[in-house]
């Protein structure tokens, strides 16, 4: 376990390396080694590497493990290997509040985006949330993710209706739409960064209690746990981080999705090994789908959530034709 | 309530009276829709008039009612009838709540192999090109996606969905990249048919979406039995003398074609394929014939109601019908959330 | 008369053999019980009997011919198979449920004909679920549902019943029932029962013929007086007992003592 744990550790650190390394203009060693540690205000590799890499390679280590993250906490709370952060209506959420922004107050994407959408994230999430508990049943899983996957459906078609009728900001929102970590300056990356250090650290203690979740509400509730407050839990970090991730690197569901499917597939059904490692995961797949999408059409550049899902699919679809299915 | 019996002859059958009463109420109110669609437009046609109309078979009415309103209210009928029962046979052979045409990347598909052809060849090949790419893209994706998923000669609900996913957001990145690196104005082209709308639909796409739908349903509905064992332990229905592979290769292949025509024609209208299923269950309990009735019934309606309020709210604008389906649908369905006094 | 045999069996599921080289002869019209601890391979010797586990050596012959080869609506008119913990299907009635046993019967004209209708009131009514017809079968209790499952497989109307533990949900008293009620499909109408049951004494008392299983071998095989020694409880469980005739019908009956060290 801890070669794995070492190995993939490693590969992160070597993927970050490589993203700052490379673009139209190649970098060595050096050059990052001397941007990183004892940079100068006029060295055009420094300001390249600051300017520019620096925060993109952040940017998709932290939105990768974040919405990694999320998606196997939603995947665990809901039993479903189908949920995604998408389906508590994050992504729509955030989509609404950007377009509606943009469109209905001119706010600037780059500028008020990050917190228009994070707040448009975090209200729906809790509008999902308070639509499940209603009524006198207890918010299940199953009710939880209906009512966000039509809120989500809502929003969205209110989003569809607003572009269809004014195009203006539709290829802003389109590139949006299709994630994107570059275009942002290295000081608007801490926000996100911290963000989300804080929900994945404060979360590590409860690790071991989802393990108790995947078993089943009974048994969960027979050993002993407190199976809505955990779930509630699981949720509020899961609206937190993807809502974080969202903000940021726009709206990529393919992470969440399936990467909680690699990991468990790599790393067994122990929440306190896969999760982690769903993080790593899901930091290298963006990195990686980061660098390919700055590449193959340099100098424009590919969406990274579609180079992403072009890297990441076959693998998926590989492990899933090897492996039988994961236990629990 | 009691339940009916028919036998005649070879033909014998139960009908359980209370499920097909309540397929039965979601039918008329399809058809109550339907008709004030029918007089419901840019001019207000009442009933009697609009009639009265058609009985003289000429005029401005007649022309109104059925050479526009009629082909694009039956169309519209179609594609969500089409989807809604895709959605609810791949619920039940997937046994996942959350199965839907988007779930096998049919919708994915599809949309791709369209945006493909704006992309590459737009307007060019007549007609029928859209329509034709559109269902050869589904079910190549439906296709691959099986094919990826068997092992030793079986399937498994479980990496059907897995593999579908992933197909789905192979075949949804495709979508964007053209999108994005395409032309200028593809992306508006191409939105409104992402959307879904039966916009200037006409007589011949009616007429041909229902007849090739009709003949899906030739082989389809006797397979509808199969559907409600479906979520049986395999073995308990290999027990009861179902082949379970053969069974569930044919019921996805009639939900593949069902929701690949209703794409094919009305565009990507991902929600009905999700929602209405879900609105019959609650409507009739017991899983049957008559709760896949009651979906289609329900399809219908949210896409008919969507079209109505995308053609006659805004004029003089025309919206797609795939923004209101959501729009109408959603609200719907969360109350229904919040009104259900228990789940299960 | 519907004669099953399997013929030098090797079971397993992907890599792992569970079952070797079993060959068993099961007597017509009468009832056979299987006993054996957790894990000996009963539940696996018992799906491939029902053709649903594919052999990786050796054939079950139904009246003569491989099993596998046979078309499967057609075995289904001749055995019926209850697993052992079959899922519940959610929104069924235990009517629809019943019905299902009637599939291999009906065809898409003739889905509900008279004698589809008579044999599942009929076996509603032996399973004692009749009362129940209506409700949705996943709100009635353990013990209910398998009555529901037992009455599924009787409306299947075969010649050849295979039952994975069917009363181990049950109060004694359905217990009893549901023994009484094979017993009587048995005399009555020559039915060939097999199936898996962990109380002893019942299966002494109820059964013509005792299968004993362990670690996928048959260890003991014979009537009930027969293979129920304390030399063979000890062989197949690892347990001590003593042997003693039932009080009421005198077939041999089991007191534990302890675990075999
Ligand atoms: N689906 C399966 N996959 C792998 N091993 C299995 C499976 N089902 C049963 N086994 C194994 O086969 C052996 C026999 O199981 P089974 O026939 O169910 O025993 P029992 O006698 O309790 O019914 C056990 O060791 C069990 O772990
Ligand atoms: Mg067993």
């Amino acid at each position: 376990m801890t070669t794995k744990a070492f190995g993939l550790l490693l590969a992160v650190i070597c993927s970050a390396l490589v993203s700052l390394a490379a673009g139209g203009h190649w970098l060595g060693p050096e050059a990052i080694w001397h941007a990183l540690v004892m940079p100068e205000a006029d060295n055009i590799d420094d300001l390249l590497i600051r300017g520019t890499r620096a925060s993109r390679t952040l940017i998709a280590l932290v939105a990768g493990a974040s919405l990694a993250v999320a998606g196997g906490l939603i995947q665990t709370v809901t039993g479903n290997p189908l949920a995604s952060p998408g389906i508590l209506g994050i992504n729509a959420g955030a989509l609404l509040a950007l377009v509606a922004g943009a469109g209905l107050l001119s706010l600037p994407l780059a500028g008020s985006g990050y917190v228009a959408a994070l707040l448009g994230a975090g209200l729906t999430c809790g509008l999902v949330w308070l639509i499940a508990m209603q009524g006198a049943g207890r918010a299940g899983p199953l009710r939880l993710v209906l009512a966000g996957a039509a809120l989500a459906a809502l929003f969205n078609a209110i989003s569809q209706a607003l572009l269809v009728v004014d195009q203006q900001g539709l290829d802003a929102i389109l590139v949006w739409m299709a994630g994107s970590v570059a275009g942002h300056s290295l000081t608007g990356v801490w926000p996100m960064l911290v963000g989300a250090v804080v929900v994945m650290a404060l979360g590590v203690p409860f690790l071991r209690h989802l393990n108790v979740l995947s078993a089943g509400e009974q048994t969960a509730r027979t050993v002993g746990a407190r199976v809505r407050g955990l779930q509630a839990i699981a949720l509020l970090a899961t609206a937190l981080l993807a809502g974080n991730a969202v903000a940021m690197a726009g709206s990529i569901a393919f992470v969440g999705l399936i990467v909680p499917h690699l990991a468990r597939r790599l790393l067994g059904s122990d929440h306190r090994c896969w999760l982690p490692g769903a993080a790593a995961l899901g930091a290298m797949l963006l990195l990686w789908g980061d660098i390919v999408a700055r590449l193959v059409i340099a100098p424009r550049e590919v969406p990274v959530g579609v180079a992403m899902t072009l890297i990441g699919v076959p693998f998926f679809i590989g492990l899933i034709r090897m492996t039988g299915r994961p236990h629990g | 309530m009691g339940d009916m019996t028919i036998r005649l002859a070879g033909y014998s059958r139960r009908i359980a009276w209370r499920p097909w009463r309540l397929a039965g109420l979601s039918l008329l109110t399809c058809v109550v829709i339907a008709l004030v669609s029918l007089a419901c437009g840019r001019v207000w046609l009442p009933p009697g008039e609009w009639l009265a109309g058609l009985k003289r078979g000429e005029g401005a009415i007649w022309l109104i009612v059925t050479q526009l309103r009629l082909p694009r209210v039956v169309l519209a009928a179609e594609v969500g009838g089409a989807l809604a029962l895709s959605g609810w046979i791949l619920q039940q052979v997937l046994r996942n709540p959350l199965a839907s045409p988007d779930t096998l990347g049919l919708s994915g598909g599809a949309s791709a192999a369209v945006v493909a052809y704006l992309a590459l060849a737009a307007g060019q090949g007549g007609a029928w090109v859209r329509p034709v790419a559109a269902i050869a893209g589904a079910l190549l994706v439906v296709a691959s996606v099986y094919a990826l998923a068997l092992r030793g000669g079986r399937v498994t609900p479980y990496r059907l969905i897995l593999i579908g996913v992933g197909m789905g957001a192979l075949a949804g990145a495709v979508v964007t990249l053209m999108l994005i690196v395409g032309r200028a104005e593809l992306a508006s082209s191409a939105y409104v048919w992402l959307v879904g709308s039966v916009y200037g639909a006409n007589r011949a796409d009616a007429v041909t979406l229902g007849g090739l739908l009709a003949l899906v349903l030739l082989f389809g509905v006797p397979l509808i039995r199969y559907a409600l064992l479906a979520p049986l332990d395999d073995a308990l229905a290999a027990g009861i003398g179902v082949s379970v592979p053969a069974s569930r290769l044919a019921l996805i292949g009639v939900a593949s074609l069902l929701a690949g025509l209703a794409i094919a024609w009305g565009g990507a209208m991902a929600f009905v394929g999700l929602f209405a299923p879900h609105l019959a269950r609650r409507w009739v309990a017991v899983s049957g014939s008559a709760q896949a009735l009651a979906a289609v019934a329900i399809g219908a309606s949210v896409v008919m109601s969507a079209d109505l309020v995308g053609r006659t709210l805004f004029l003089p604008l025309d919206l797609p019908a795939g923004i209101f389906v959501a729009a109408v649908g959603a609200p719907f369905f969360i109350g229904l959330l919040i009104r259900e006094t228990r789940t299960s | 008369m519907t004669s099953i045999r399997a013929d030098e069996l090797t079971l397993g599921y992907g890599r792992k053999t569970v079952v070797e080289g079993l060959t068993l002869d099961v007597p017509d019209g009468a009832t056979t019980v299987i006993i054996g601890g957790n894990g000996s391979g009963k539940s696996t010797l018992l799906l491939a009997l029902g053709r649903l586990l594919v052999p990786s050596r050796g054939r079950v012959l139904l009246a003569g011919a491989d099993i596998q080869r046979s078309p499967t609506r057609e075995i289904a008119r001749r055995l019926a198979l209850l697993p052992q913990q079959p899922r519940t299907p959610e929104a069924m009635t235990v009517r629809q449920l019943v019905a299902l046993g009637r599939h291999p019967y009906q065809s898409w004209l003739a889905q509900w004909s008279q004698r589809d209708e008579r044999m599942v009131e009929r076996a509603m009514q032996r399973a004692d679920v009749a009362d129940l017809a209506d409700r949705v079968v996943d709100t009635l209790s353990g013990g209910q549902r398998q009555r529901v499952w037992i009455a599924l497989a009787v409306a299947q109307d075969t010649p050849l019943l295979l039952l994975d533990e069917p009363i181990s949900f049950l109060d004694p008293a359905h217990q009893l029932d549901v023994l009484d009620l094979l017993r009587t499909l048995n005399r009555e109408t020559r039915k060939t029962v097999v199936m898996v049951l962990h109380d002893l004494n019942l299966a002494a008392r109820y059964g013509d013929h005792i299968i004993g299983m362990r670690d996928g071998r048959i260890v003991a095989e014979g009537t009930p007086e027969t293979v129920m020694t304390a030399d063979n409880v000890r062989a197949i469980f690892d347990l001590v007992c003593r042997i003693v005739p039932d009080p009421c019908v005198g077939t041999p009956m089991c007191v534990p003592v302890g675990r075999a060290l």
